[in-house]
């Protein structure tokens, strides 16, 4: 039986525990995904760094360091037969709920500790979209296109393609 | 060492600065025992600190973050932290912040301790 939570089409689903020990796996995972995808190096980086740092915002602020909560990562190739890469990563919880638009990194000008998390998530992520879930908890869609996918495509939030 | 963490940080004086060296990964787990010794540095009330990251592969925001919160440490101090041998993969996160002018940068170690 398929979790409700877990996306059925999905090429990749994981559920892990809100515990830190395991976010460096995950990036990992995403990481050697993302390069057999043909995505280049720094890409790849980018698209690791993004998973990261949506675990890391979700265990510090959404579970409140509490270790023992879920975790749904979805993943899928974009264009899987088109022969040029893209991905799209969804990351769901089971967390206290906030309005998306107040889902925002702090200004960069104002240098201190914390708050990074999100403006590095829209930076290095193509289109980038939190939502309430049904039933409690924020689903995060992130998606990273190829540089040939870029011209002319939506782009919901994030810095767009060529940023 | 706490479950899953795989940071290992070398700590030394050298002349007039004391030396921070990680030497792993720096996430949400390391962030904290990297913080312990870069308070330990303060602490020395030396007057220099580099933080050498020559063998840092990785760091994402909750690493950042405690340089930001020891940059503030310093300033306090007035003392000079200085951070030595970034990779171009941590060096991209900090640009991504556009905190790579706001803290003073050297290639290498030895360029951080040369510095005037």
């Amino acid at each position: 039986m398929t979790h409700p939570t877990l996306k059925p089409d999905a090429h990749i689903r994981v559920e892990l525990l809100s515990n830190p020990t395991y976010t460096s796996g995950m990036k990992d995972l995403v990481h050697a995904v993302a390069k057999r995808l043909g995505f280049a190096e720094l890409d790849c980086g980018h698209i690791a760094l993004a998973v990261d740092e949506a675990l890391c915002n979700i265990m510090t602020h959404g579970y409140e360091q509490r270790m023992d909560q879920p975790i749904w990562l979805s993943l899928w190739p974009l264009d899987p037969d088109g022969g040029k890469p893209g991905i799209k990563i969804v990351i769901e919880d089971r967390a206290k709920q906030i309005e998306p638009e107040k889902i925002r990194g702090r200004e960069l000008q104002d240098v201190k500790p914390g708050g990074l998390g999100v403006h590095v998530i829209r930076e290095v992520m193509d289109e980038v979209v939190y939502e309430k879930r049904d039933g409690g908890g924020m689903r995060l869609t992130m998606i990273k296109h190829s540089p040939a996918h870029c011209a002319g495509g939506p782009v919901v939030g994030g810095k767009g393609c060529h940023g | 060492m706490a479950e899953g963490q795989t940071l290992q940080v070398g700590f030394e004086t050298q002349g007039q600065a004391v030396v921070v060296s990680p030497q792993g990964e720096i996430g949400y787990s390391e962030a904290t025992v990297f913080r312990t010794w870069l308070r330990k540095a303060h602490d020395s009330k030396s007057p220099r600190i580099v933080v050498d990251l020559a063998k840092v592969d990785y760091m994402n925001t909750p690493g950042v973050a405690t340089l930001v919160e020891s940059l503030q440490i310093s300033k306090r101090n007035k003392t000079r932290l200085i951070l030595a041998g970034m990779n171009e993969k941590v060096f991209a996160i900090f640009k991504i912040a556009r905190l790579d002018t706001v803290f003073e940068i050297a290639p290498t170690l030895a360029d951080a301790l040369a510095k005037q």
